[in-house]
Parts: structure tokens; sequence; C-alpha cells
């Protein structure tokens, strides 16, 4: 992964500075609340129900074992002893004391950390495939590409204060595991007959006015990467709307110009940048690609015996290989998934000990490394097959052995009314209570794979509007209520879901979803997943049983 | 406006803000005196106050940096407004100004400015700052430093990977 030299400390530890000096001066009365919410705003740092809400980032959701351990100690001596992993792949402290930040952003500086743009109104931490560099199906690894974009979007000058948030995401595998269609700007890396460049998408996105990203540029030749990304955001940070926070996403320009207006005032843009400083230099993306070289991995001959024999005889090990071992580029090794999606915990969280632990397995299994995936897992990457069944034990006992990936227990959840002040409602404890409903495994592996994701307002964190099935918390008169939607998707063909209907409260939603999964077990065909069904036969008999009379006993 | 930081020195500046009348229609140009007027009365009146001199031209959020053009580098002053600043239309102004029209004469920044917007200011091209009248000047004029080091282009840098020294 990447390593900082004195130029990249030197920035993050002037950060530290900076904000040390912001809190200082917001808590003598010297800066007001307004002038000190968008600036703590860009260092992840929100006023939230109960206490200051920190959310570090993890760039391109790559973390190393030291970096883990910091986390956890962060967790055990700032906060209450666990943290949230983000749909961004970052990280959120929900309880540190807004006085002691300076503190923890200087414990974070010495791990190469930092809580920059993690927030606010500017470019956010661009993400990725979790898989990247050791997935089978990649074409292109997209690492480095990030890291060229984080240096690039780190402190820029001229876009900290755009119309609102920007996203960028980029994949680089034949599968779309970094959902690129839902950002402000997707970026597909693509080799074309030797040529590295890419494919790039504008204006899609979640959020109140779902929409997925349109073709703007079918080929970009990697050396024009920045200039373009600055030809975009100078056409956004200029253009875009200020005077309605709802309609200031760059998809709103996007759809308001047509694609064909906005790709030409974007070209009409780079072709004063292209060429100029902001051209790659072959020099940089080597230098940056050297970090992101293969580790040393063992020469071994394929599959691994011993783990083929324990996957043959042990039902409960074979299940948790089919769910959460994923198939990697060099043989006899394995990507491993460590669910954090157990029943009763909430989506996303690791306590000090399971990090520590977690920590404890990458240096034992996995070259010091760990992955966090946009659907709020942790993930050891390269792993040989002969060491997973001790993996498996040792995630059992961490309590991330739960063999749920992809299947309709492995929420993609907000953290919700419980703690965020934005929210209408409760995320938490429903996805709770639709966990319960699958309790039994058998049950649950015999569904296949569904997407659930539920979010707590219309800001859509929990990605809703991309879940195979997916509930929005809205708010009634005061109240909680939950809408729940069919047929989203993520992925090369990522679709917005349809509403089926009037919302429900909070204690009907589990019924909901087993009637829903009902009507899909009594219309499928042998095998067939949820979204094919659904496909199939659409949204009527979903609707029709939801919301059907009860049989009345009179 | 009073007192300024210009050049990284806290100055005097003496021009008198022109803002259009309620009607809409331009200020009339005092004979005497420095003066900023806003760039549609500029690009309407230029003959007229190039003949009287001794004004600068100020531009709003949503003023576009292409009607004046090249023409900038006839003027010593551009001022770009800042209502709030989080409203970052400004900085773009700033670098089009330095970077495509070739501007180099005194470029300020009036509205919402203080130290934390001092250093990204800079970077795009501004030299000088009319810094809320509510803030200490000696504070802000720290803010041009809080950082030292900068990945990107801008005004004043290459980006950092044409300057770095691979290992």
């Amino acid at each position: 992964m990447y390593r900082y030299d004195e130029f990249d400390q030197k920035i993050v530890d002037q950060r530290v500075a900076q904000f040390r000096d912001q809190t200082r001066r917001y808590l003598a009365g010297e800066l007001t609340e307004d002038q000190f919410r968008p600036l703590r705003l860009q260092n992840g740092l929100y006023v939230q129900r109960h206490a200051p809400m920190l959310r570090i980032a993890v760039p391109y959701g790559l973390l190393s074992s030291r970096q883990l351990r910091t986390l956890a100690m962060i967790a055990s001596k700032y906060d209450r002893g666990y943290g949230h992993f983000s749909t961004r792949q970052n990280l959120q402290f929900n309880w540190p004391e807004l006085a002691k930040v300076p503190e923890i952003l200087a414990e974070l500086a010495t791990v190469q950390m930092h809580a920059i743009q993690t927030s606010g109104n500017c470019i956010r931490n661009t993400t990725t495939d979790q898989f990247a560099g050791v997935a089978h199906d990649e074409m292109v690894d997209p690492r480095p590409w990030c890291e060229i974009i984080r240096q690039w979007s780190t402190f820029h000058p001229e876009f900290a204060h755009l119309p609102r948030k920007f996203k960028i995401a980029i994949n680089g595998a034949r599968e779309d595991r970094a959902a690129i269609l839902v950002h402000d700007i997707g970026l597909e890396v693509v080799d074309r007959n030797g040529e590295v460049g890419f494919k790039v998408f504008v204006g899609g996105g979640l959020g109140r006015t779902p929409i997925i990203g349109e073709l703007v540029n079918e080929f970009l030749p990697k050396e024009h990467l920045l200039s373009y990304l600055e030809a975009i955001l100078r056409v956004y940070n200029r253009y875009g709307r200020r005077d309605n926070k709802y309609k200031a996403r760059i998809k709103i320009l996007v759809k308001a110009l047509g694609v064909e207006v906005f790709a030409a005032k974007v070209a009409q843009e780079w072709a004063f940048l292209k060429d100029g400083a902001l051209t790659l230099t072959q020099t940089e993306i080597d230098r940056i690609t050297t970090f992101f070289v293969p580790p040393t991995y063992e020469k071994l001959a394929g599959d691994d015996a011993s783990f083929l024999k324990l996957r043959d005889e042990n039902k409960a090990f074979a299940r948790w290989v089919e769910r959460n071992v994923f198939p990697h580029k060099v043989p006899g090794y394995a990507a491993v998934t460590l669910s954090l999606k157990p029943t009763g915990v909430p989506p996303g969280d690791a306590t000090a000990d399971q990090m520590e632990g977690v920590a404890a397995l990458a240096e034992q299994y996995s070259f010091g490394e760990v992955r966090v995936s946009h659907e709020q897992n942790l993930i050891l990457a390269d792993v040989k097959q002969s060491d997973l069944p001790l993996i498996w034990e040792a995630a059992k006992k961490l309590g991330f052995a739960t063999p749920n990936i992809g299947l309709i227990t492995d929420i993609v959840c907000c953290p919700g009314g419980d703690f965020c002040s934005l929210a209408n409602a409760k995320s938490i404890p429903v996805a709770e209570s639709i966990q319960k409903l699958f309790d039994d495994l058998d049950y649950l592996f015999d569904l296949g794979e569904i997407d659930l994701n539920i979010s707590g307002c219309m800001n859509s964190c929990g990605h809703h509007h991309v879940g195979h099935i997916g509930i929005l918390g809205v708010d009634k008169n005061g109240s909680e209520w939950y809408q729940v939607a069919l047929g989203g998707r993520q992925g090369r063909d990522a679709q917005i879901g349809k509403v089926i209907g009037p919302s429900f409260a909070q204690d009907e939603v589990p019924a909901v979803i087993g009637k829903i999964i009902s009507v899909f077990l009594e219309n499928r065909q042998a095998g067939e997943p949820f979204i094919d069904v659904f496909d199939r036969i659409g949204i009527e008999p979903f609707k029709t049983r939801v919301y059907a009379k009860e049989p009345s006993h009179g | 406006m009073a007192k300024i930081i210009k050049d990284r020195q806290i100055v005097e500046a003496n021009e008198t803000l022109l803002r259009p009348n309620d009607d809409g229609s331009f200020a009339s140009v005092p004979e005497q005196g420095a003066v900023l007027v806003p760039l549609k009365q500029y690009l309407s009146q230029r003959e007229m106050l190039q003949v009287r001199g001794n004004f600068g031209v100020y531009f709003a959020p949503d003023d576009e940096v292409e009607s004046l053009g090249a023409d900038a580098t006839n003027l010593v002053l551009i001022a770009v407004e800042f209502p709030a600043f989080t409203d970052g239309r400004g900085f773009s102004i700033g670098r089009l100004l330095r970077e495509r029209y070739g501007f180099n004469g005194e470029l300020r920044a009036f509205g919402d400015v203080f130290k934390d917007t001092l250093n990204y200011l800079a970077r795009c091209g501004f030299n000088s700052f009319a810094v809320r009248e509510d803030k200490d000047l000696a504070d802000a004029l720290l803010g041009l430093d809080d950082f030292t080091e900068f990945y990107q282009a801008g005004v004043t840098h290459s980006p950092l990977f044409r300057r770095r020294i691979p290992a």
C-alpha cells in the first residue's frame, strides 16, 4: 500500500496544527458556529445527537495492521470501545469529545492517517473494489489511480467549497464492485490493446434524486486523468446549483444541461487544461504503482488439498467458504471477507478488541493488510487456502465468521436515528429485526443472494436505492415510517429500486419482508436468484401480497 | 475598505465599492478617488473608466471571467466578492484570471474572508485580502502559511509530482 514520504507527512501534520488552532478558536469564541461548521466538516467532524461524530478516512478502503491497531487504541482511549465502518469504506467514532479531536488527529498522523475531507462540500474519499489487485476478474488494478486521485483531491484549493459533496469511485474488474454508476464521477480503468485509460461516467448518485451516471468519455488516456477531472470539477464548481442543497449535486447539473451539453462544456474547459502541468508523468505513475506491486506470494500448485478436504467434510466450513471466501488471481490463495453483520450487532460495528484481533490475523496470514468494503465488511485479501481453516476458527472467536456475505442478513445500513441527527428514522433496530427472521442458516442459504439495504433518511447513506430490497426511513407527522422498494441493484446494470407503495410502521417491517420473501419463493424456478424472479414477475405480485387485506374471521 | 493584507503586508486600501443602485442601474462614478466598479459596469463604461483611471473591477460569484477575457491584462486591480466563504466560485475566478487570461495585477478577495480561507485563496492566485472587520488581521495573516506544501497545480505551484524526486 502507499506509504507517506516527507511531503505527505508534512501536509497531514500541518492539517493537525491547523485544526488544533481552529478548535481552540471555536472554543474561545473567536470562530462562530457558522464559520466553524464547514471547517470541522472538512475534517470529518459532525455534531450528532449525543456527541460529535468523527469520520476517519480509510483511503480506498486500505488499512495496514498498524493503522487498525491505532484505530483500536483510539476507540478505547477516546471513544466507547468501538467504531463503525461506513459505506464509504471509512471508520466513524460516535462518542469523541470535541476538545480531544485535535489529539485524536495527532495520533492518526503518526500512522499516516487523517480525517481530511471525509465530510463537507468537497471531494470525498475515493472508493474502489475491496478486492482490487487480487480479484480473479480484474483487468487493471485501480489502486494506483485511487492514490493519484487521493493526492490531487486532498486540499485542492479550488474545489474545497463545491455546491455539494463529491464522490469518485473506480473499478478495474469485470464485475463492478465499486458501484461506479451511482457516483458523481465513476471511472472504469480499461486496458485497450496495452494502453491504459478510463471510461468516465458522470452524474450518478443516490440521495433524494437517485440517478444512474452517464457516459461522458469513452476512453480517456491515463496521462490526462487529472486534467480531465479538473475540467469536470471546474464546470461543476462554476455552474452547479447553490440555491437549493437538494438540487446541488452534479447529477442535477448534468440532467439540467443534458449530458451532451455537459460533456461539451467539459471538453471546452479541458481544451485549456489538456497537456498542461497536470499531465501525469510516467515517472509519477511508476512511482505510485511501485507501492501496489503484488506481495511475495508462495508458488503454490493450485487449490490446497487440506482445505478442499475440510470443505467436503464440514458443512459449516463449506458454507463459510461459499459465502465469505473469494477467488484470488494467484493459485492457492484466497480473499476472505470477515462479516461485520452478525445478528444483534449494528451492521459495520467493530469493537477495539475485534479490531486488534483482525490486525493480528492480517499480520499472521495476509501480509499485514486489511481492506474495508463499501458493504461494511473487512477483508483479508491475500491468504493461503491452506490457512483458511485456522482463519475460520479465529474469525469465529472474533464473531466475524457469519457465513452471510451477499445474503439477506448481510445488511448495508447507516447508523440511523440512534446516532445521526439527519436521520428521520432508526435503521439499526430494523436491520436486527430482519436478521432475526433469517436466523436459520439452511433457510438463509436456500434464499440465495439478496441485497437488503437500509437508510434512515433520504441522504441514502445505507444505499437503499440499489438494494434488491431497499428500506428507507421517512418522517410522517413526527413518527418513524419505512418505505420499501424492490428491484434495485448495483454493478454494471445498476438500477434504482421501485417503491412498492405506502410506508409501514417499524413493527410491521419484518412481516412485510417475510411476505416479499414468500412471493419470491412461491414464484421461484429451481435455484433462481431473487432479483431474477423480480425481473421475471415484476412488482405487482409483491405489491398485491404485501397490501392484501388480512382475511376476516367473522 | 480600510486595512487589508496585500503581498503579506498590512496596508491601507481606500477604494470605494460602487454597488449598483437598488433599481439595478450603475452607480455614478465620482470624479475623484479610487473606486471598485462591478464587472458589468466596466464592460459598459470601459472607455470612460480607462480615461478616468484609478479604478478596479470587482466580480460577483456568478460573473463570467470569459466576458472580461484578455482585457484583464489592462487592469491593475480585480477584486472578487465572497458573499459566504462556502461559495467556492470565486476560487475558479481567481485561477482563470491568473492562469488563462494572464492577469498579474492585484487580485483581492473581499467579503467573508478570514484566516481559514487565505491559504486556498493564495493558491488560487489572490495576493490581497480584505479580511472581515470582526477578525484580527495579524492572526489572519498567519493563515497564509497553514500549509506550505501542496499536491495540486495552482497559481503558485506546479503539482507536487513534478517537484518530487523519486526515491
